[in-house]
């Protein structure tokens, strides 16, 4: 305890008894540029958190559809299941900025109208890509942790292959990844910011615009805040949560 | 002679190139109990296993009250329903309760409400001395407790057989007793049952019939005391001897 104050408080002192300190403060934590423009990276933020939450559900969904099939044992979905395998390679194997990159112009440049050529709707597209084939990875991991004779049990007890998944199998594959699954949640929060590129106004990129029309990069730290504010306490719920289950079992 | 519950001819099975199953006859009438003994790797789960369709069989039929079962066309599920399995592991659902262990099966496959499964499944926690752990997870219990939950949870789906797989092998010695004390009162209820067991003082006791499995054959069947006292084949002299020797009779 006392070690940690004293090496934080040393640190402190290094940096605002540093020469430059004056302009880092001037520039990243003025409080009058933080005031005018939190309002509207506030604002825009809104987007993210709405961006985030859809595609989060797609995510969750679409990537639980690819870990059934990766594990499935049926010689009938084998087609299916090296799709799904070459799915998970390829989009885990792009970077998420390029995805959102690749897709944002190139639908678009299709030709296409409407909801195709939206790129709010592509950046969110892009993002399901990129996510689901994580989060597919991770909920096949929390399938195969699951021992075959747990199967066999449910099977046994008359349940048809379906019912012995959903009842026995998945809810303790999902207990057992819930950790990993929490960090691609976080990831993917602030991943959203990544569909700036596309020019869509959210939080990063009007943080952005104010910083570079005032030449302060105050706007930048108001909406790192941001992020955090719903980052930490998210974290913090699910932790929450997950003790509370491992105190019932 | 009325048709056997459970009808087995000409059964084999291979893992591979290995022959585990080389023929199997045998037949068991109603509120009879079957043991099955022999050494470890000689096929008698690997049997209760095909009788219950958790592995399929290369040649061969079975049959339940006449019915054979090993056709393609007979689905799986509406065999097991009919069927109670208990195994080795116990492979209770850890994230359920023991109440809700018990009454899974009956619940899902359709056969009773949820009340009538309710009730049935508490009445037979408390016959079987587990009334006061419904509400426990199965990681509270003991090996014992465990696999008397196990038991119930077969025994509850009113199964025409039950099929026990070496049910207190993996149980310390002083928690055996119960168990079988739990299986003791299920045949004397006219459960028909086949028993894959270790226990020859148990096998004696409870069994009509003793089936001498070895390098997946039945060599020698007959009452438990005429395979135990005045064995006939070589091979059954050898493993009592050794078994003899071990200080397991």
């Amino acid at each position: 305890m006392l070690s940690s104050v004293i090496v934080l408080g040393g640190l402190a002192l290094l940096v605002f008894t540093s020469s430059g300190w004056p302009d880092v403060q001037e520039t990243f934590f003025s409080p009058d540029a933080f005031r005018t423009s939190f309002p509207d990276i506030l604002r825009a933020f809104w987007l993210d958190i709405r961006m985030f939450v859809a595609v989060e559900v797609v995510v969750l969904i679409l990537g639980l559809v690819i870990a059934l099939v990766r594990t499935s044992l049926s010689p009938a979905l084998f087609p299916i299941r090296i799709l799904a395998a070459v799915y998970c390679d390829l989009f885990r194997g792009v970077p998420v900025i390029l995805l959102v990159y690749l897709i944002g112009f190139g639908v678009p440049a299709l030709g296409v109208t409407g909801l195709l050529s939206e790129p709010i709707f592509l950046a969110c597209v892009a993002l399901s890509l990129a996510y689901s084939a994580y989060v597919a990875e991770v909920y096949r991991a929390g399938i195969s942790s699951v021992h075959r004779t747990q199967t066999d049990s449910a099977l046994a007890v008359g349940l048809t292959n379906f019912q012995a998944l959903r009842h026995v199998v998945l809810p303790q594959a999902v207990r057992r990844v819930r950790p990993p699954l929490l960090n691609d949640f976080i990831s993917l929060q602030k991943d959203v910011a990544l569909v700036s590129v596309l020019g869509v106004q959210e939080a990063f990129r009007v943080a952005q615009i104010d910083s570079q029309s005032s030449f302060n990069y105050t706007p930048l730290i108001a909406a790192a805040i941001l992020y955090l504010a719903v980052t930490i306490p998210m974290a913090r719920i699910l932790d929450h949560i997950a003790r509370k289950e491992e105190a019932k079992t | 002679m009325s048709t056997p519950v459970l009808e087995i001819t000409g059964v084999t099975k291979s893992f591979g190139d290995r022959l585990v199953l080389d023929g199997i006859n045998l037949a068991i009438s109603e509120h009879e109990a079957v043991a099955l003994i022999g050494a470890s790797g000689s096929g008698k789960s690997t049997l209760l296993r095909c009788i219950d369709l958790l592995e399929e069989i290369d040649d061969g039929d079975i049959f339940l009250d006449g019915e054979v079962i090993t056709d393609p066309s007979v689905k799986p599920v509406s065999v097991r329903r009919r069927l109670g399995f208990v195994f080795q592991a116990f492979n209770l659902f850890p994230h359920m309760s023991v109440l809700d262990n018990v009454t899974l099966g009956a619940v899902r496959s359709g056969t009773m409400s949820k009340r009538e499964a309710t009730d049935l499944g508490r009445e037979l926690l408390d016959r079987f001395g587990l009334g006061e752990r419904e509400a426990d997870h199965p990681d509270q219990l003991s090996g014992g407790q465990q696999q008397r939950v196990a038991l119930v949870r077969a025994f509850a789906s009113k199964p025409r057989a039950l099929l026990l797989d070496e049910v207190t092998s993996a149980l310390d010695p002083e928690l055996v007793g119960d168990v079988l004390e739990a299986v003791r009162e299920m045949k004397a209820e006219g459960m028909t049952m086949i028993i894959a067991t270790h226990e020859m003082s148990f096998a004696r006791e409870v069994a009509d019939q003793v089936a001498f499995l070895h390098e997946g054959r039945i060599v020698e069947l007959g009452t438990p005391a005429k395979i135990m006292d005045s064995p006939e084949r070589p091979e059954t002299r050898r493993f009592l001897r050794r078994l003899l020797a071990a200080g397991r009779i």
